[in-house]
Formats: C-alpha cells, structure tokens, sequence
C-alpha cells in the first residue's frame, strides 16, 4: 500500500512540531526517515498511526484520502507501529502483550503464532515471562512479531534497533528486507546512517520540523549529515578556550540507571573553568549525567565527588550539591524547575538562600525587577512562570541562578529558543559569569556544542565513547560516534 | 468576574434543583424544608449562636486544612485531630492539681494543639518514612482515636456509677469558656477563630513557608532543585493542621458539650474538607461558607420535629455544593482545552 | 455466648459476616484494575444498602432489592466515572464529596422506613444438607450471598487472569496510552469498569440491609466499611483472593471481638465494635510496611521475608488515578 503525506503540519501549543512536510512511502519498499532528536519524525509517524492528531494537511492510502483518528482506525487499515518508547505493559507476559491489539484468538493458537514467528526472526522470548524482566530490546522484538501476526499492510518502525544485539540484527534485517519484498510498506525512522544505508532504497531528512532532504539509493553520507545537523560552523567563530584549574567533579566507575540505557563504566574528571559539551542521541546518557552531579538521583555502584567531597545517597544529595554552589537548570522547564503558577518575584523568594520568616515583598520584587531588567525578560514580577515564552523562561532560570554559583549544569539550555534568544543566554554563560565558574551542557545541537565548548564528550547507548578537547576533533567525526558509526568518519 | 456570578447562579441552580427532586422523592414539603432550615438557623439571638458555634470548629479545621491541601495532602485525618486534641483538652482539665481556672484553661488549650498536631504528624509519619497513601494513615488514625475516646468514656472516665453513650461527666463551671449573657456561644471560641484566620492568612500568604508549601503542592520536583525538601514540609503543614483541629477540639470541650461525648468532632472535619474544596482553597471564602454550612446544620436540626424529615438534609446540600462546583470547573477547564 | 461460639460457628459467622465486605471490595477491584480509584465507596455503599431496602420492602420482593441496591450503586459509579474519565477531575475529591452526599442522601431518603420490618434473606439449605456432619451443616447453612461472594472471587480471578476482556481491561490501568496505541478505547473501558464495579459495590451493600443487617436505621451498621473495602483492595494487592482473605480476616476480628466482650465484662463494647477498624487498618499498613522494605533490599534478606514478600508483594496497576487525554 502506498502511503503519502500530504503538507501535514502539527502545532503543540505555539510550538511547530512539523511545518508543511509532504512524502511519499511505496508499497514493497523500505523508506527511511531520518533527523536529530526532535526534527519531528515521531511526530509525523505518530499522525500516520492516530495516535496523534495533525493541525492541518492529509494522509492518502493508495491515492485515497483516509481519516485516521485513532489507532484502532489507523489498524484496520492495515498500519501499525513499533514506538521508540516500548508501548507495552511491563507486568503483563510476554503472551499477553503480544495478544493486546490482536484480533481474538485461543491462548493455544497465540502461543502457537508467537513461537512461530519467533523462530523465524530468531528471537528468543519466553512467553510467560512478565515483560518487566525483559530488556528494551526484547520488548520491542514482541511488539514487532505482534505487529506482523496482525498481518498489517504499512509498518512503522520508530528506532527498532536500539538495544538489539548484533546477531538479531543479522536476523532482523534480512527478514525485513522480505516483508518488503512481499509487498509491505516499512517506514523506517532512525539515526543510525548504517542502518538506513543498508536497508532503505529511499531516505528522507527531517531537521526542524521541516523537510530538508530526499534521496533515493546510494546514499553520500556527508550530505546526509550536513541535512541532519547543519552546517559545519566556521572555525573562527568559536569563543576563546578557557584557562582551567583544579579538578572539581569526579565520577568513579559510576554505574547507574536512567533514561533509555542509563549510564555505565563511567570515570570522568573535570576540571574548574572548563566549558564542556555533552552530545549523544536523545537518551543516551548525557541526561543521567547531569543529574548524577546534580545529586538528583544516585549512583548503583561508583561515586560522584563534588569539590572533593562525595556526594551522599538518597534525597540529602540535591540539597549537599547546592549547598556546595552547584546548580541544575533542567531541559522541561515548567515541569521541572519552575512553578507554573506561581509569580516571578515569588520565585526569587523562594530562592533565597537565608530568607527571613517573612516574605520581603519590596526587596523581592526589587530583585525581580532588576533581574527583568539585567536579563531582558519579557514580563512584570507579578506575571506567572506559565505565561513567559521559552526564551523568558530561561532566562529567568538564569537570572535564579545563585550569583556564587561554581558548577552550572544545564539540559539543553537552548531548547525551543529562536536564534537570538540561545545567542544571548550563551553570551550569559560565557562571559557575565566569572571565568573560573565550570559548565556542563547537553545539547542535541552539534553546531552549539562545537561553538560554545572547550571539550566535547559524547555519549552512545549509555557509554562514553569520545572524550575530545574540541580542536582535537571535527564535526563529522562527533556526528559518526553519536550515530554508532565505529571507525573514523567516511 | 462576569463569568463567575454566571458560575455561581449556575451552581445555585443546580444544588437547589437537585434538593427540590431530593425533596420531591421524599415527599416532603419543598418550600416548608427550606424556611424551617431558614428559621432553625436564624430566628431566635439563641439559634444564630448556636450557628456560631458551629462556625467556630469548621473555620478552625478550614484554617488547617488550607495549609494541607496547599501542599497537595489529603488531610483526611482531620476528624482523629480534633478527637485527640478534645481528649487532650480533657486529660488536663480532669488533672486536680491545680487550682487556677485560667491556668488550666491555658494549659487545656496547649495540650489540645499539641495532641491533634501530634496526631497529624503520625499520619505524615506514616506517609514520608513508611509510603502510606496520608488517606489510609488518617482513616486508620481516625478509626484508632474513635475506639480511644470510646475506652475513655467507658472506661477510665466514665460516670460514676453509669457508663453511657451521652458521655464523661459534666465539667466543673468554673472550667466552661464563658459567653456573654443570653448568647450561647463562647466567646474566647469566636476571638481564637477570627485570630487562626488572621493567623493562617498571614502564614499563607506573607511567610515564605506559605510560599514554600505552594511551591511544593505545585512540583515538589522542581522544589527540590530551589533546595527545599518536600518531606519536611508535608511534615510541618501537617503538624499545623492537627493543631488547628486540635483547637477545635477544645472548644467543643470546654465551649460546647463541657464534657467528653463520643462523637465530640461531630463529624466538623469530614465537612471542613468539603467546605476547603468548595471556596476552591481561597481564604476569604472560607469564614463566608464556613458560615452558610453552619446555618445549614443547625437550621437542619429541627427537621425531624417539624417536618419528620431526618437532619441530614443539610449534608445533602453541602455534598451537592461541592459536586456542583467540581462539575462547573471540569465544564470550564474542558472548554478552554481545544 | 462465648460458650457456643465453637470452631464452626466461629466460621459460619465469619463467611456470613465477610460476604457483603468481599462483594464491595471485589467491584472495587475492578474499577481500580482499570485505573480509576472510586472513593465513594463508603457512601455508594450506604445509599445502595437503603435503596436495595426500600425497594424490597415496597415490592415484598428480595431480587428486586438486589437489583435496586446495584442500580444505586451503579448511579454513583456514573458520576465518579463521568467526572474523571470525561472531566478530568481528581478521583479523590470527587469521591470523597460523593461519599459524604450519598452517605446523607441515604439517612435522608430512608428516614421513613427507619426501624421497620422488611424482606430479610434467610440461610437457605443445601439439597445435600442431611447427608453432612453436623459441624458442616452449620458451616454450609448460609444466605445465598456468601455463595455468591465466593462465587464471585472465582469469577473475577478468572476474568482477570483468562479472558480478553480482562486482559484489555488491565492493560488500561497499567499504561492507558499503550492501550490506546493498540486500538482500545481506554475513556470506555473504564466507564465500564467503573459501573460494573460500583454494581457490585450496590450488591455488597444491598447485602447488608437486606441479609447481614437486615433493616435500614442511622446508624445502619455498615458505616465505615467502605473505608475497610478500600483498604482493604490497595494493600490486597489488588489481587481478588487476597483481596477476599482480607475481608475474612476482617469478619474475624468482628466476630471474635463479639466473643470477646464476654470474656472481658469491663471493657465496654463500643470498643469491641470499633476495634476491627483501626486493626485492620494497621494490620494492612503493617504488611505493606514490612514488605516495602523488604522490596527495598531486595531479596537478599531472609527466606521468611522472601516468603512474606511473594505473598504480599503487590503493585498498584501503574495508571491509577489517571485519566487518558489523546495528545
């Protein structure tokens, strides 16, 4: 079945997920959608299954306009989709997630299917093993072996290799190759170039919510990236490297679990004054970083030591690190780090260190209004932290920031900025703040962290696999690691 | 504000519909139920201070429940609070040690604060060091403060002579809180009511602790990150909401029965929770409902007599209120969602 | 009394006292397996308990009764389901308004027939009865309710733990999106987990007026033990058996505290009447205490609290309390 898209938007809020975006998938090919981390292609392949609702545009199934609401309807249709995030049920089996979804069957002839099918992919899965027990990888083996027992016409793929070992690959692939064969349509959303190379006769780039690229078979991967990531920024640009003084954050052979891989066989130290920039793909371990130092969560096995003092376990870590001038300033603000409801002069009360029993209305509000006016914030004091756009948000992050702060750390500071807002809140970082101050920054940005970083450590699948002052290294050969490409940069 | 006097007829409507139908199955007499609840509550000086001294506990357990809900806790424990401080109250007052009125007045009134918020601090106890849900810790304390209150009467308190549901014995006169004459409500009741109210509102609304707890029912993650801890802050809103129900224990002791009765919290602390729902957990409405759910009480009182119509009739349009008020809100918020 | 409370007496009372309790418990079961948390259940169950009542003595007649007492709780289950599946409100306040509501909107309405003589269930005798010992016959001359409590904790063990339906039904309560994902409509599925379960919250309750205490009254008698149901469904595990042993155990602790009055003449008996709550309570608390702890550590502790940790683990379904909103 062929699927095309057709100027399909989506808006969450005033945020523009996906502008304008029109494809075409063919029956009996695999199409390859691929973009950095929030270039909208979940999004768009959301919309197709129903899951989500589009803004505006059309989906055409064999050149007929179809309504897919939800994905019951999107099912009879014949699509369905494997989710980047396991779409299971963690304490039901293996069994019993497979059969959701399906059409009715006896618990004998699932059992039968399921094996089957499992033979045939050479997956190893036990049916009644709650799925819990499972790695992410097996979980989205069941959902893949349910999706073709559904006999389903279109099949969505949202990164299915993440977590599968290099031998199921080998099984997968070629049983991939042959559904296709066999007539189906697989859209296949990745960031693995390798992957898509291999499999994909036709690739589509996604950066920013808008389509920036089409090609079809060979695929020149230099071109590929530049359509991912932008381009590579000029040399002169970047800011100056930094003196560096002693080491103030040491993480030995930290072990600890988080987001998608978590965080493994990790030892790093850094050093005062140092900018650096964490890369990887979303969920690759830069997150738990951030929040290791920050004492948010604890370490399984290992240490973090903050200005030579180990943190402590549990709930008391976040309080020690700010005590020892640390600072955290999360990736999704209004459910993170600020209040919703609650006015900005409230949030400089709520920050001081050595406040009184009472609040100081004028003293607060003076600090509101001089921050308002240092940091250019659009708003009053008595304005609530949900009505601030993005960009005002984060500077009012900044602006709450302890003055004596030694350690920043920060969760892609730049997320849902415009240009300006980003250049200004780096102009911030790097120069108001006393030189010795060290930063510590994730971005999904290649071009941000090579502009603004004096070292680069890049993370995949929960490892660190480039530690690089940022002269040292190039962009192409950071974009190759982040994508799993193991030897040096094509 | 246009929206909101819409609101409010809205919601006026729909309780006083949904009464009329209650009132029709039961086959009673619509209008009749409505002035005898009127006159019950408001025709005599004796009757409205009889309303007053309902005002005083449900304003005082309001007050606490403010500092609960404002971080995000369901107090529901709030009926044990008010047990445990009247049984507080009480074990000072039997104490023969002392001479002094006043004296063991005040010390009553400390003790009341000290067991409700004590009780309080279980329950938060129960749900920051050993995960248990503060609706099944309070429920499981108020159960416990009941079976205790019950011992106390029957056992080591009771009545010369006869143990009986009606109570411990009379307290001493020297040792009731004084009303002025013809009125029958205390007047320290009233003077502590109006001073916790001050009281809450300034903590609420001028103290960083206000503040913090705002923050903290809000996104107790992000408080955190603003090096406040969650967990001793549930802990201290709770310890003043035990004291505040624990206040209104002593008054309904030395102010209103002047002895021990089973059902001493009369039930004040279910329907605070009710009442703290409805003023949509806004200060200024509180001693304005506070009051409207008074009258319905009392008003309610003698419609057994008059109409043969059980007293209950008043909780009936109180739980209404609320649902009513829920219903208008989920409308609203689903028509500003796309 | 204590006298004759013999070892099958002893049982015979504590089925008879728990079917009502397991009947509550097992509806909320179901309604909290697909997500929603019905706090009504303390008022549902009194307001059931008087409509089941009127309507049996109005129509002489015990089945309309039952199915009087399910419809009442079936209207409550309406309103919780509409205002936090469709509305989105909190479970919790709703639930605890609706309770106290129906809780008074039941004295209010059952006033008139307030101590007055109706329909009561009788023991009925099985058709094997003469064959038996005699120790059996006491045990096994029940109302028909304890039989259809049992029956029921079968049935919804199965339903949970066999049927499709059962199976759509948990999926929503553990990740309502994932459901969605796979073509179930998670708003209507709840609905109707929350209606067939506070349909049996009615049942439970018409059980009371109507065969355990039989008669409507302020009190009834069955105050506070939809408090006991809900207890007794979160630290149950969520788990219908042990969902039903609680509700044994708890018909337990009444009946002996019954037997124990007489035992001990000076304490009074409101305390043997009050007591089982806050047991019960604590007893449930003190479970989950234990075995959160043991949870904690893991399973390196001893093998008594490997064996308590197996049998009490429990897990509430991970969507509780939430309501879906498509993105």
């Amino acid at each position: 079945m062929d699927v095309e898209f057709q100027h399909i938007s989506k808006n969450f809020g005033s945020v523009k997920a996906l502008t304008d975006v029109s494809l075409t998938a063919r029956s009996g090919t695999i199409h390859g959608l691929i973009g950095e981390n929030g270039a909208g292609k979940s999004t768009l392949m959301k919309i197709l299954t129903g899951y989500q609702s589009k803004s505006s545009g059309s989906i055409l199934l064999d050149g007929v306009e179809v309504q897919l609401n939800n994905p019951g309807q999107a099912s009879e249709f014949g699509i369905g989709m494997l989710y980047q995030e396991p779409m299971d049920f963690p304490p039901l089996t293996v069994l019993e997630n497979f059969s959701l979804g399906t059409p009715h069957q006896s618990r004998q002839e699932l059992h039968f299917a399921l094996k089957t099918l499992s033979i045939r992919f050479g997956f190893d899965l036990n049916p009644d093993r709650p799925v819990e027990l499972l790695t992410v990888g097996e979980r989205q083996q069941i959902e893949l072996l349910r999706l073709i027992h559904c006999s389903i016409k279109v099949l969505v793929l949202d990164e299915p290799t993440t977590g599968i070992s290099p031998a199921q690959k080998e099984a997968l692939f070629p049983a991939l190759k042959q559904l296709a064969a066999d007539g189906m349509t697989i859209l296949l959303v990745s960031h693995k170039l390798e992957e898509v190379a291999n499999l994909c006769s036709e690739v589509t780039v996604l950066r920013h919510g808008k389509l920036t690229h089409h090609t079809t078979a060979p695929f020149h991967f230099p071109k590929l990236l530049t359509a991912m990531f932008g381009f590579v920024p000029k040399r002169s640009d970047r800011s100056d490297t930094r003196d560096t003084g002693p080491p103030i954050l040491i993480f030995k052979d930290i072990e600890a679990s988080g987001e998608r891989q978590g965080l493994h066989r990790c030892n790093l130290t850094i050093a005062e004054g140092e900018v650096i920039g964490l890369a990887g793909l979303d969920g690759a371990g830069q997150s738990t970083f951030l929040r290791l130092a920050a004492g948010l969560i604890s370490p399984d096995q290992g240490k973090v030591i903050l200005f030579s003092d180990p943190l402590p376990y549990g709930a008391k870590a976040s309080i020690r690190a700010q005590e020892l001038h640390t600072a955290f300033i999360p990736a999704d603000r209004l459910e993170e780090s600020l209040f919703a409801r609650i006015s900005l002069r409230d949030h400089f009360s709520l920050r001081e260190e050595h406040g009184m029993f009472w609040q100081s209305r004028t003293e607060t509000r003076k600090r509101a209004e001089e921050a308002i006016a240092t940091f250019s914030i659009k708003g009053t004091p008595e304005d609530l932290a949900e009505d601030l756009s993005g960009g005002n948000q984060q500077r009012l992050l900044l602006s709450l920031l302890n003055r004596n702060s030694r350690l920043i750390l920060l969760e892609n500071p730049t997320r849902g900025l415009d240009i300006q807002s980003g250049q200004w809140i780096w102009q911030h970082l790097r120069d108001e703040l006393s030189p010795d101050t060290t930063i510590i920054f994730s971005s999904p940005e290649l071009d941000e962290i090579l502009h603004y970083c004096d070292r680069i450590i890049v993370f995949h699948d929960g490892l660190i696999v480039l530690d690089s002052a940022v002269p040292e290294t190039s962009h192409d050969a950071i974009a190759a690691v982040m994508t799993g490409i193991r030897e040096s940069a094509p | 504000m246009k929206k909101l006097i819409l609101d409010i007829l809205l919601g006026s409507l729909l309780v006083f519909s949904f009464t009329y139908i209650v009132l029709l199955i039961a086959g009673a007499p619509v209008l009749d139920a409505f002035k005898h609840i009127w006159l019950g509550a408001f025709a005599s000086s004796i009757k409205i201070s009889q309303v007053l001294s309902v005002w005083v506990p449900l304003t005082l357990c309001s007050c606490g429940l403010l500092f609960t809900f404002r971080a995000n806790l369901w107090n529901i424990g709030i009926e044990g609070q008010v047990t445990m401080g009247a049984i507080g109250a009480m074990a000072v007052l039997r104490t023969p040690v002392i001479d002094n009125p006043t004296l063991i007045l005040c010390l009553a009134f400390l003790t009341s604060m000290l067991c409700g918020g004590a009780w309080g601090l279980f329950a938060g106890l129960l749900k920051t060091r050993g995960g248990v849900h503060e609706i099944f810790g309070g429920l499981g304390l108020n159960f416990v403060s009941q079976g205790f209150i019950l011992w106390l009467i029957f056992g080591p308190w009771k009545r010369p002579g006869i143990a009986s549901m009606s109570g411990t014995e009379l307290l001493n006169r020297k040792l009731w809180l004084a009303s002025l004459p013809g009125w029958r409500v205390a007047t320290a009741g009233i003077v502590i009511a109006i001073a916790i109210l001050i009281l809450t509102w300034l903590f609420l609304e001028k103290s960083r602790l206000g503040l913090k707890l705002k923050a903290i029912g809000q996104n107790p993650k992000a408080a955190l990150l603003y090096a406040i801890s969650p967990e001793r802050y549930y802990l201290q809103s709770i310890l003043i909401a035990g004291s505040c129900a624990g206040i209104a224990g002593f008054i309904q002791t030395t102010g209103v029965y002047h002895r021990l009765i089973p059902s001493i919290s009369s039930g004040y602390g279910y329907l605070a929770l009710l009442l703290v729902m409805l003023s949509g957990y806004k200060i200024v409405l509180i001693p304005i409902l506070a009051f409207f759910f008074a009258s319905l009480n009392v008003g309610a009182i003698q419609l057994p007599i008059v109409l043969q119509l059980d007293s209950a009739l008043s909780g009936v349009i109180q739980g209404c209120c609320v649902l009513c008020a829920l219903f208008i809100l989920g409308i609203r918020q689903r028509r500003a969602q796309p | 009394m204590m006298g004759d409370l013999s070892l099958p007496m002893l049982i015979a009372s504590v089925l008879a006292a728990s079917a009502p309790l397991i009947i509550i418990a097992l509806g909320e079961t179901l309604a909290e397996k697909s997500g929603v948390i019905n706090l009504s259940l303390d008022g549902a169950v009194l307001f059931a308990a008087m409509a089941a009542f009127v309507v049996a003595r109005e129509t002489d007649s015990l089945l309309f009764g039952f199915f009087a007492g399910g419809c009442a709780g079936m209207l409550t289950g309406v309103i919780v389901g509409y205002f936090s599946i469709y509305l989105h409100l909190s479970q919790v306040a709703v639930g605890f308004a609706l309770s106290l509501l129906c809780r008074d909107l039941a004295y209010f309405l059952g006033n008139p027939y307030s101590r007055v003589q109706g329909p009561t269930m009788l023991n009925s005798k099985l058709p094997f009865y003469d064959s038996l010992p005699s120790s059996l016959q006491i045990i096994l001359t029940q109302p028909l309710t304890v039989w259809l409590a049992l029956l029921l904790v079968a049935v919804i063990y199965y339903f949970f733990s066999f049927s499709k339906a059962g199976l759509c039904l948990r999926s929503v309560g553990e990740n309502p999106a994932a459901s969605f994902a796979r073509g179930l409509n998670p708003a209507k599925i709840q609905m109707l987990a929350v209606l067939g379960g506070a349909f049996l919250v009615g049942i439970g309750g018409a059980a009371y007026s109507l065969s355990l205490k039989p008669g409507w009254g302020r009190p009834q008698g069955a105050e506070g033990i939809g408090w006991i149901g809900l207890a007794l469904v979160i630290f149950g595990g969520w788990n219908p058996i042990r969902v039903a042993l609680g509700a044994m155990l708890f018909a337990f602790l009444q009946v002996s505290g019954i037997g124990l009055q007489d035992l001990f003449p000076g304490i009074p008996s409101q305390v043997f009447q009050t007591a089982p709550f806050p047991l019960m309570i604590f007893t449930l608390i003190f479970m989950h205490y234990s075995t959160s702890r043991s949870r904690k550590q893991g399973y390196s502790s001893g093998r008594l609290q490997r064996i308590a940790g197996k049998l009490f683990m429990s897990r509430a379904p991970k969507g509780l309390g939430q309501s879906y909103r498509q993105e």
